[in-house]
């Protein structure tokens, strides 16, 4: 299915375009432009967070305090990993994704877990940290509480569901 | 608060590795960091210039303001601060559009746009408006009809049902989004007493 909503996109702004009889090329041309202005402030602050949270993930020191946890779980430590780490880290995430998939098997159950999980919510952190910087708003507010919170809900809802259609 | 979370990372990373003895990984990971960074920008650069170059096409024909007038109503409501028929209600739409679809690619310009058209309307620049974070709150939610990375990926290991988290997925993200939303209105409502 989404491999036609892209081109029925593109088609039927083409086809207004057209319609309205406005110079196509040159409007593309000038929108695309603006390129180059936008990466120029994507990019400081897409470095600022991979150094960040790649130093985080890299230290090992999540996965330490998971291990703290863990006893007191019935969910496996690559899980829970997962599900704390979301926010955070997508790349983080998928790797993990990909670790529970080869320990337990695609269609095994802490397998649909993590993929639900990994679909529920987005990289929330790197988003917050893009959007507000590429305007250069440094005060966000109750901008990440909020979606941290939003980011709770939807993963305790995860386990919740996958618990009741899978197991 | 992004800013101080930041420096605590990187304080908390390091601290750590230098204590549980991985100084030369973290060595790799700061020097790695650059490029990773950079490999990420080639990577999403053409594709924000493609879009905003088609999102432009729709700006000048009035295809983006037509959208704005029709979503005024549905989106209205969420966003009370926004003036009628503001062409930032096109480029939330075009961009929560994207997203549900699965085309992360084409969200990300879509959402810088609007985040620069509601930057006009905010009264103070510094700081973030009610209308900024009832937006990245729905954004960073997610809500996804098919999240395709992980149907990939599914496929890819030779799941026998590869969609069969899909509903799962969309029960979950749309608990989110409303979730959310509610947060948001109530975070709002406090920081405005």
């Amino acid at each position: 299915m989404s491999n036609y909503v892209l081109p029925a996109m593109v088609l039927g702004i083409v086809l207004y375009g057209l319609a309205k009889k406005i110079d196509l090329y040159d409007a593309f041309i000038d929108g695309s432009k603006e390129s180059f202005k936008m990466i120029l402030t994507i990019f400081p602050n897409l470095l600022a967070m991979i150094l960040s949270v790649n130093i985080l993930v890299e230290s090992g020191f999540l996965e330490f305090c998971i291990q703290l946890l863990v006893p007191f779980l019935k969910i496996p430590i690559e899980v829970v990993s997962l599900a704390i780490m979301r926010p955070i880290s997508g790349n983080a995430t998928l790797a993990l994704l990909n670790t529970i998939y080869t320990k337990y098997g695609v269609d095994h159950f802490y397998s649909l877990l993590g993929s639900t999980i990994q679909g529920c919510t987005d990289t929330t952190l790197y988003v917050i940290a893009l959007y507000y910087g590429s305007i250069g708003i440094k005060n966000t507010r109750y901008a990440l509480k909020a979606s941290l919170l939003a980011d709770v809900v939807g993963i305790s809802a995860s386990i919740l569901v996958c618990y009741l259609l899978f197991s | 608060m992004v800013s101080k979370i930041w420096g605590y990372f990187i304080v908390m990373g390091i601290v750590f590795s230098l204590l549980s003895g991985h100084a030369i990984q973290i060595n790799e990971t700061i020097l790695t960091s650059t490029k990773t960074s950079l490999e990420l920008l080639f990577q999403i650069f053409p594709v924000i210039a493609l879009w905003l170059g088609i999102a432009h096409i729709a700006t000048l024909s009035g295809l983006l303001d037509k959208l704005s007038k029709s979503l005024t109503k549905v989106l209205g409501p969420l966003f009370p601060e926004i003036p009628k028929n503001h062409i930032s209600l096109s480029y939330i739409a075009s961009n929560i559009i994207a997203n549900v679809f699965g085309l992360g690619s084409a969200a990300t310009p879509f959402g810088l746009k609007a985040m620069s058209s509601l930057q006009e309307l905010n009264s103070d620049k510094n700081k973030a408006s009610r209308s900024m974070i009832t937006f990245t709150t729905i954004n960073t939610s997610g809500v996804t009809i098919i999240p395709t990375t992980i149907i990939a990926l599914r496929i890819l290991y030779g799941s026998t049902n590869p969609t069969i988290t899909v509903v799962a997925t969309l029960i979950a993200t749309s608990l989110a989004t409303i979730a959310g939303i509610f947060f948001d209105y109530l975070l709002a409502r406090r920081s405005h007493e």
